[in-house]
């Protein structure tokens, strides 16, 4: 990864297995993920793209009869160590999910709740940063009318951009997006790519995909996932255009998949 | 062909006449509950011959077999939103805290042991509640408090607080149950607690569900008749403390029924008690099924 030559890394995963129960979801996966960089995750349906990046976050821990082998740093630090406390690392590593899921609150108070569970209770700077971060979500102009309206009046991709939103007011390191855009039109989809693009230089963002354009067009890192096993990983370009590996060049072309 | 339209033919006979038969099924249980209602009224209404509503209502005074009889039955009613709204200080906080417990905390082996024996509760005959509250719950508040008698006020509304716990934390505990796991991740993934995530996300996300709950529970402490009939003490006064006995509406129609004279004055006002009893539990119900639908279940976002 040339590309990647003297930048930090952000996150590291150091041969990571993961096991629903008794079936293994991740097999010994290794892979650097750098700050300010925005790294993909591409591969099949049940390929382990999306259980890696729960392991990121430790999302999995609400997963009965779930454990990890493995190790995963955040600068440098095990985030399974078991002084680490989980909250904080979820306020260190934020997430946005597949579907968008707004609280059933107004959009003020959807930006507000990372906030104020994580005790800031001036007025005047939840409103500050609220408006800041729908800024910097690109969603101020279409919101700012309706701030204490429900969030679910809000169309899909609105909604998924208040999500974007609510992980960013927390002031996260590392973003998670589990297939942010699945279930949004092309526009509305159009518009979370742009954000993405806007968002990697002040956060590290790791994203899962299953729309393989997508992955070309924002990420700067690629990673093919493919039974749960890593198969490579690569500078987007490199990836798609001169693959190592057969598997991953048929995968990228949709010959299988 | 011909045996194809034949068959057809059957076929769309035997729709029918199935359209006709859960029809006339559907009907005879409302028709039913119609007459009823109209039954309640015709014989409640002839009192109001006697006594305004006004002073039926707010009347302070029950002595039906007086001469002349005074028909008041405000310390009746009183006297069963009283017992209604203790019990509910009770069994509020109790159901719902054991249904967010057992669709949030408890483990899910746990939630099913737990959760059938919560529901068994509701299946235990008020009788025996009532039993039970008379031979040991009575005798305890007397020695406790030093009271005239353990039948009272605090007596009844504990008694109805067992029996509506099973409906308030089932009910509720359906509710939480069904907040879609995709809110609660995203709480967690802002760096919320679990509890945090409970109080500020689930509850509010369930909270028709739980209101549903709560108001059909007070719904059933405030219709039932065996428990106050038995604990509550039995006097047409209004209460003044806690541990005063009292005698709520249905206890009062209960316990005189069978000695009112048919078709006399105490008879109808008996049954005009029961259409003010009718008219609180159908209020409550109202109010459940008005709440349910404003603040309806609100899931994971569509689009």
């Amino acid at each position: 990864m040339d590309a990647d030559k003297g930048r930090a890394k952000k996150m590291v995963v150091k041969n990571l297995s993961f096991f629903y129960g008794g079936s293994k979801a991740l097999t010994d996966v290794s892979l650097d993920f750098y700050a300010n960089q925005v790294t993909a995750l591409i591969g099949p349906s049940g390929c382990g793209k999306s259980t890696l990046l729960r392991c990121l976050n430790r999302m999995n821990d609400l997963i009965p009869y779930s454990r990890s082998e493995g190790q995963v740093l955040l600068d440098g630090e095990s985030i399974y160590d078991p002084k680490v406390d989980v909250v904080s690392l979820r306020r260190r590593v934020g997430m946005v999910f597949q579907k968008p899921n707004p609280f059933p609150k107004t959009i003020f108070e959807n930006v507000a709740y990372g906030l104020r569970v994580n005790g800031v209770k001036d007025r005047s700077t939840i409103e500050q940063k609220v408006e800041d971060t729908l800024k910097n979500a690109a969603l101020w102009e279409e919101v700012k009318e309706r701030l204490y309206d429900s969030a679910l009046g809000l169309s899909g991709g609105q909604q998924q951009r208040l999500c974007i939103a609510r992980a960013l007011a927390v002031e996260p390191e590392v973003v998670l997006m589990d297939e942010p855009a699945s279930a949004l039109d092309p526009i509305a989809t159009q518009k979370i790519e742009e954000l993405i693009h806007h968002l990697k230089k002040c956060y590290t963002i790791i994203i899962v995909t299953h729309n393989m354009q997508q992955a070309a067009r924002v990420s700067d890192v690629t990673a093919f996932f493919y039974l749960g096993k890593l198969i490579e990983a690569g500078v987007t370009d490199t990836i798609f255009t001169r693959p190592k590996l057969k598997q991953t060049e048929e995968y990228i072309t949709g010959r299988f998949g | 062909m011909k045996a194809s339209q034949r068959s057809g033919q059957s076929r769309r006979r035997k729709e029918k006449s199935i359209r006709i038969l859960f029809f006339a099924v559907a009907s005879a249980s409302i028709l039913t509950l119609s007459l009823i209602i109209i039954f309640l009224f015709m014989e409640g209404v002839p009192i109001f011959e006697k006594v305004s509503l006004k002073e039926f209502i707010l009347g302070k005074y029950w002595y039906p077999t007086y001469d002349p009889p005074e028909f008041g039955i405000f310390p009746l009613i009183v006297a069963s939103l009283a017992v209604t709204a203790v019990a509910s200080l009770i069994s509020i906080p109790l159901g719902v805290m054991t249904a967010a417990y057992l669709a949030e905390i408890a483990s899910s082996r746990l939630r099913e042991i737990v959760k059938p024996i919560v529901e068994l509760l509701a299946a235990l005959p008020s009788v025996v509640i009532g039993f039970f509250g008379m031979v040991v719950v009575a005798p305890f508040l007397q020695n406790t408090f030093n009271l005239a008698t353990g039948l009272n006020l605090f007596n009844a509304a504990l008694m109805l607080a067992f029996m509506s716990v099973p409906t308030i934390c089932s009910i509720s505990e359906d509710a939480i149950f069904s907040v879609p796991k995709e809110l609660k991740e995203a709480s967690l993934a802002l760096g919320a607690t679990h509890w945090e995530t409970i109080w500020r996300v689930i509850v509010p996300a369930s909270i028709s569900g739980i209101s549903t709950a709560v108001i059909l529970g007070m719904s059933r402490a405030m219709g039932e008749t065996m428990v106050v009939l038995m604990v509550a003490g039995g006097a047409g006064m209004i209460p003044t403390s806690l541990f005063d006995p009292v005698r709520p509406l249905p206890a009062s129609i209960a316990a005189e029924m069978a000695e009112a004279p048919f078709r006399g004055d105490h008879y109808s006002a008996l049954f005009a008690t029961g259409i003010v009893l009718f008219a609180f539990t159908l209020l409550f119900n109202l109010v459940a099924d008005h709440v349910s639908n404003k603040y309806r279940q609100v899931g994971a976002a569509t689009l």
